[in-house]
């Protein structure tokens, strides 16, 4: 007797408790096998592109905040960089060494989110994630004394950064720079030797280099398929010439390669931070420019390595004190375009975990 | 007519006892009756509240475990948060799905939370303290403890909802897959005690077998938290997966029931592990019940400890893990105990340590052996039809 | 650090072997004919001496009397950096072939473009709207775009 079955098509999402945002997928499976996958996005489309047509250049800064909700900080830098190469602003180095601390605190903040859900996905009830949240905490603690917004922050500005630090800010920096190397070792411990985490995650969703590259998957997902490729070394930006840190690879390019990649990059962030203290020296933090921009008719395009891959922001200008025109190129929009061939072939339950370990936010992929 | 039990229940004799000093023989049946009501009410009750206790207890040790309190709002250090949670659960809108099938919906929780409650009638909770000494309690227990799977069908089925049956279909693959090491990891207590009565076991465990029988013991710990739907195995709750699983489309108190079942079924079975491997209710000093509910308590603690550490597995490495790795253990186990029983029949404590030293070398050397032979795989079942769009 | 191509030296190569390809060169990018883009983007990804295997980005700007698409490469082996742009006359249906066979990284990047600029791309497998809904008319980031007057409804479907 033959069984008759079918494939059967489930929406995962847009609500659902998984939380990567508004993201909707459309999963066709057989049993438990995933046969095909479609992507649906636009929940949280805002027209932040549009919006900024009529905004004056610092203006734009509060937009763009609200991209990569998680991580402001390199969203306020990408796009402050390719404003300063447009209007051809040297910021000083005070405002550049802040930035740098600025936004390798916020990619620490990224990854212990990232890592955080990834966990809540396998199933570990929460444990890892209020460990994660806990460190998180300090963090924005910190950020609320540099700028006043713990997530929303605002912080940079065109020409360098908007204010100098309040003098609590170094000694809780140098709390934090001592213990957070022992919490991330205890986070890992609880993880990368779990047999369970290992079974789910080793060899799932494997992503060869080649497709990697092809499909202009950039950041963490990138070097984990074992692609040597950052932009903080390839072409450096603020200060990161002056500074020293290793690039953590992955080799195969599965579930467990993009977490553990993340790992070890907030230890490479708390190294870039410690460097950061050492060389800074008193000095202006912001150049004195004009109050309203008004740059020559030109265009402009500086990326950076954001935590969650290559962030830009390509600005067109026209002589006018608002961009004619800002394309975001968002890390997370471009990385789902592997979300096919990420997926096809492996089981429900992977399909979430494998989510959870691209990292993507909605606000950057609808924006 | 009044039925000879082989050993009374304290509470029960002194109410039979006073009714039938009052009334006479005539009334014995009312005596019976009375006796036989008030050790019910206080073992139901005494179960239910205590599984509400314990859904306290999980909520603040698991807060304590990821750094954070608990409950602490509702009533001193969250006491009331059980209450707050049935009143809760009382007050919202009983949903029934349009197309659903009504009589096996409602039925559904009943049928999930009696058995646990009949399975108490078999369990001694101190020296003298049960419902009933059923000579084949270990049967019962476990013929109680598979209808939680109709149970779980049955929600599912009468559901409507395709997620629902969904989850329902794989919640039952994995209970009906766990009965088998757990059967026979019981087995092997039986044959050590040579009885199947609870009091038995306990009367026969002059050390416990938790000493004696360690892979009767992991095989029973790992095969319970899978028919308990706790984590590691709670693919059935999986939140971040299939939403709810077989409990989507409950609502109110058939959900509150549900929900109950679940807790008040890990006291259950701390109570049975407590039995059957922990000597029951035996020590020194303190009263027999106060050891009992440590005893229970330990188990649950464990269970808690379990569920705030570990992630979840995924289905087929966990019907792989049943089938592959626990139940050959649990044959070894039970053909080790069954020969050394006939070794040593009626075994006296030194005999049991003698088996003990057996049973553990054996373990020892058997679990990494099947552990290498069998490895969990994650591999992909191969790239299906990749060209469909 | 990365060296950027200037669109004089990429404009000179390409030209070399593309005749016709190349319609303008200015120091930051390069302008080709609409017809020959995947023929070159084929040609850049595999060429040894190029190699541009990540397309950082594929985006568009609506000039009110032409659109420009404009695809930045980028060589990982080499890190080198270049930009290639299509200009598309007119505001009547601009379409151009799609590089998504090339780089798969481009299949939702262009059907942003399109979705949000109008700009069609033939070959592309799946060119459906991706930002807006289904059923959503006109695009939304066209400098001419107004919203149409409330209340407009939500189509079924999608």
């Amino acid at each position: 007797m033959t069984l008759h079955t079918e494939p059967v098509t489930v929406n995962i999402g847009p609500h659902h408790p998984s939380t990567h945002g508004v993201f909707r997928m459309r999963v066709t499976f057989d049993g438990e096998n995933i046969l095909d996958v479609e992507p649906v996005i636009g929940y949280l489309h805002r027209g932040t592109e549009k919006l900024a047509e009529e905004r004056q250049y610092t203006q734009v800064i509060t937009l763009t905040d609200r991209l990569d909700y998680v991580a402001s900080m390199t969203n306020n830098q990408a796009y402050v960089l390719s404003c300063e190469r447009l209007l051809g602003i040297d910021p000083p180095v005070r405002g550049m060494y802040l930035r740098v601390i600025a936004a390798e605190l916020q990619r620490i903040v990224s990854h212990l989110v990232a890592t955080g859900f990834f966990m809540q996905d396998l199933g570990a009830f929460a444990t890892p994630l209020m460990y994660a949240m806990r460190e998180r905490e300090r963090i924005l603690d910190l950020f609320e004394m540099l700028c006043g917004a713990r997530i929303t922050v605002s912080y940079m500005r065109i020409g360098g950064v908007f204010q100098d630090t309040p003098e609590e800010f170094w000694p809780a920096l140098g709390r934090l720079l001592e213990e957070l190397p022992g919490y991330v070792d205890e986070l890992e411990g609880l993880i990368s030797a779990n047999e369970i985490v290992l079974t789910r995650t080793k060899g799932v969703s494997i992503i060869p280099a080649e497709l990697a590259i092809n499909a202009s998957l950039t950041g963490p997902m990138l070097r984990a398929s074992g692609v040597a490729w950052d932009l903080r070394k390839a072409a450096p930006y603020d200060v990161y010439d002056r500074l020293s840190f290793e690039m953590p690879l992955g080799e195969h390019g599965d579930n467990y390669d993009r977490y553990l990649v993340r790992i070890r990059e907030i230890r490479e962030s708390i190294k870039l931070v410690q460097q950061c203290v050492e060389q800074i020296e008193p000095g202006a933090v912001r150049a004195t420019t004009a109050m309203l921009f008004r740059p020559p008719p030109g265009e402009a395009y500086v990326p950076i390595e954001a935590p969650k891959g290559e962030l830009g922001f390509y600005l067109v200008s026209d002589g006018s004190i608002a961009p004619y025109r800002m394309h975001i190129r968002a890390p997370s929009f471009v990385n789902l375009s592997v979300l096919r061939e990420m997926m096809v072939g492996w089981k429900l339950a992977d399909a979430i975990v494998s989510l959870g370990s691209i990292d993507f936010n909605m606000g950057e992929v609808d924006r | 007519m009044e039925t000879q039990l082989p050993e009374r229940n304290v509470l029960y004799g002194w109410v039979y006892d006073a009714v039938k000093d009052r009334l006479g023989d005539d009334w014995a049946w009312l005596a019976y009756a009375l006796g036989a009501i008030t050790v019910i009410m206080v073992a139901v009750n005494a179960f239910l509240l205590l599984g509400t206790l314990f859904t306290w207890i999980e909520r603040k040790l698991v807060g304590r475990f990821q750094a954070r309190v608990g409950p602490n709002r509702a009533g001193p250090f969250g006491l009331l948060q059980p209450i707050a949670d049935a009143v809760k659960l009382l007050f919202k809108e009983d949903i029934i799905p349009r197309r659903a099938d009504r009589l096996v919906f409602n039925v559904a929780p009943i049928v999930m939370l009696a058995p646990s409650l009949m399975a108490l009638a078999v369990i001694p909770f101190g020296d003298r303290t049960f419902v009933a000494d059923l000579n084949v309690a270990v049967l019962y227990v476990v013929a109680m403890s598979g209808l939680a799977s109709l149970a779980v069908l049955m929600a599912g089925y009468s559901s409507a909802n395709k997620l629902a049956l969904f989850g329902s279909m794989r919640a039952v693959a994995m209970l009906v897959s766990y009965e088998i090491p757990l059967v026979m990891s019981i087995l092997g207590v039986t044959i050590l005690a040579g009885s199947m009565s609870m009091v038995a076991i306990v009367e026969a465990q002059t050390i416990p077998y938790i000493l004696v029988s360690p892979i009767g013991v992991l095989v029973f710990l790992v095969a319970i938290s899978a028919e308990l739907n706790r984590p590691p195995f709670d693919v059935t709750e999986a939140e971040s997966e299939l939403v709810a699983g077989y409990l989507t489309e409950y609502s109110g108190m058939k959900f509150g029931v549900f929900y109950l079942a679940e807790f008040a079924n890990v006291l259950l079975a701390g109570a049975i592990f407590t039995v059957l491997f922990l000597d029951g209710w035996e020590w020194a000093i303190l009263p027999s019940h106060v050891w009992f509910l440590l005893k229970v308590m330990t188990f649950a603690f464990m269970a808690s400890w379990v569920r705030a550490t570990v992630p979840r597995l995924r289905l087929d490495q966990i019907l792989e893990f049943a089938w592959k790795f626990l139940f050959p253990l649990s044959l070894l186990n039970v053909i080790l105990l069954a020969a050394e029983v006939i070794i040593w029949p009626e075994p006296s404590a030194g005999d049991l340590l003698l088996m003990a030293a057996i049973n553990w070398i054996g373990a020892i050397a058997a679990i990494p052996v099947m552990a290498r032979i069998v490895s969990l795989s994650s591999k992909p079942v191969g790239l299906i039809a990749p060209e469909v769009r | 650090m990365t060296a950027t191509i200037t669109g004089q030296r990429l404009g000179a190569e390409v030209s070399s072997h593309f005749p016709e390809a190349v319609v303008d060169v200015s120091d930051g990018a390069v302008w080709l004919q609409p017809a020959s883009i995947a023929g070159v983007c084929a040609y850049l990804r595999d060429d040894e001496s190029h190699q541009f295997a990540l397309l950082s980005s594929v985006t568009a700007v609506d000039y009110v009397d032409h659109f420009e698409v404009v695809y930045r490469l980028t060589s990982i082996v080499n890190n080198t950096s270049t930009v290639l742009k299509v200009r598309l006359p007119g505001r009547e249906d601009p379409a151009l072939p799609s590089v998504a066979g090339v780089w798969l990284g481009a299949n939702l990047q262009e059907r942003e473009i399109y979705d949000l600029m109008g700009v069609r791309f033939e070959g592309h497998p799946n060119l459906k709207r991706i930002l807006t809904w289904e059923g959503f008319e006109g695009h939304p980031l066209r400098r001419d775009y107004l919203e149409p007057p409330l209340p407009y409804t939500w189509p079924h479907g999608g």
